[in-house]
């Protein structure tokens, strides 16, 4: 029995293996047309002369048992609803259910009929052909306007202005040798306040010799936030005001 | 006289005719009433004129080429005394292969779409999965919003490729659902026959 060989759409060999594959859950019940086992199993016990009792009693359980979990992977919310039902009304449901597929086997029959009547019937078959572009209408324009336009863009740009070409840098050594005199005299300074004098060429110059002494580890700087002041100190003057705030 | 004589008068709508002759030659798809009277720039009576002039011009016996009246609008089809000859050349792939379990699934969309898969599972006692894809992938069926709860499952519907390849005028031309297969009735005074003959 256990043996029986089935050829369904969804399972290819032995009763056996599908029993295995369904109970491990690699094969959903929802996909095996149970009445195609149930055929095969009488047509094998037709094959038979005698009558195998125990054999039908053991397919008997196992087909109710598959039944069973098809019906709950099916339907898994109508438990409740069909179990609430008393059995008139279950029988009721049951006969509703079925008119309803021998209704759509039925139709499907119809179509079947229909389609060996259209078979027949050649046509020819196509992507939906491209529909024309809507026109782009333009709104009506006032050629003046063209004319404006184009006068705008004859006109000579600006000349461009080449004053940058003859700036003067000043040696950056020059403000490098002022920094170190300015903090021979006092321990620190603002930077801001010490070149706000000075025209923006000169500025620049002055913060390049700045960072040039930074590097060189000449001095040390501070700025409590973007854009405030930079203070100017000695660098051992920095390092005795970290030791001072890690030791308090 | 100076005109020449002629034997048959031209009808009125023969241009008109002849428009909607060359739309249907270049159409891919049936097209509709609409369309056409549209695309030829004329009313609808008078389309409608031009086509049964057409229609009787290209019918079977007639011609090679036959006016079909088929998924909501007017197309040119092959003569079915040409079939065999069509056959040698060119296949209806679309229906190659339609399983009975793709039939039953589609009459079910056909009846009762827009419907979910869970619906036709439901009905058929069997898992849709397969059979569904497969009549997405002829272009039978196609995909029609979802349900309306959250997550809700996609619904299918069928299309204007399934009328024509079934030569359906349109939706409505299915027969009556209560015209198939045994009623509830019918099949409870079965079910009780069965029940009583075992006790028996």
């Amino acid at each position: 029995m256990r043996e029986l060989e089935l050829d369904l759409d969804a399972f290819e060999g032995p009763f056996d293996l599908l029993l295995t594959l369904l109970l491990k859950e690699e094969l959903e019940p929802a996909d095996v047309d149970m009445a195609a086992i149930v055929i095969a199993f009488v047509e094998r016990l037709a094959e038979r002369e005698e009558l195998d009792l125990e054999a039908c009693g053991e397919f008997l359980v196992l087909i109710a048992a598959l039944l069973e979990l098809k019906a709950r992977a099916l339907f898994p919310d109508e438990e409740a609803e069909l179990a609430e039902l008393e059995p008139e009304e279950a029988a009721e449901e049951l006969a509703r259910r079925l008119a309803e597929y021998r209704r759509m086997k039925q139709a499907a029959a119809w179509l079947s009929e229909r389609l060996a009547v259209e078979r027949g019937r050649f046509f020819r078959l196509g992507p939906a052909p491209l529909a024309p572009r809507p026109e782009r209408k333009l709104a009506p324009q006032d050629p003046a306007q063209l004319a404006t336009a184009l006068r705008l863009l004859a006109a000579p740009p600006p000349e461009v202005s080449l004053a940058h070409m003859s700036l003067r840098f000043p040696p950056v050594s020059q403000f490098i040798e002022r920094f170190r005199a300015v903090l021979r005299r006092r321990r620190r300074f603002d930077f801001d306040a010490e070149v706000e004098s000075l025209p923006r060429v000169d500025q620049a110059v002055a913060f390049l010799a700045l960072l040039e002494l930074r590097k060189a580890g000449e001095i040390a700087l501070e700025q409590a936030a973007p854009f405030a002041p930079i203070r100017v100190s000695r660098p051992d003057e920095e390092r005795t005001s970290e030791w001072i705030a890690r030791s308090a | 006289m100076d005109r020449p004589l002629r034997l048959i008068t031209e009808n009125p709508v023969d241009q008109l005719a002849r428009t909607l002759e060359a739309l249907l030659v270049v159409a891919s798809a049936p097209l509709s009433l609409e369309e056409l009277a549209q695309a030829a720039a004329d009313d609808h009576e008078r389309v409608e004129l031009a086509l049964r002039l057409l229609a009787d011009r290209y019918r079977e016996g007639r011609s090679g080429i036959v006016l079909e009246h088929v998924a909501g609008g007017y197309a040119f089809c092959a003569a079915r005394e040409a079939a065999e000859a069509c056959e040698r050349l060119f296949e209806r792939p679309i229906e190659r292969g339609l399983s009975q379990a793709a039939l039953e699934t589609l009459s079910i969309v056909a009846y009762l779409g827009p419907c979910s898969r869970p619906e036709i599972a439901r009905i058929r006692g069997v898992a849709a999965d397969s059979a569904v894809a497969g009549l997405l992938e002829r272009g039978l069926i196609a995909e029609a919003g979802r349900e309306d709860s959250p997550g809700g499952a996609v619904r299918y519907r069928t299309t204007p490729l399934f009328e024509r390849v079934f030569g359906l005028e349109s939706a409505a031309a299915l027969p009556r659902l209560d015209d198939l297969g045994e009623t509830a009735e019918e099949i409870r005074e079965r079910l009780h026959s069965v029940a009583v003959g075992k006790t028996a």
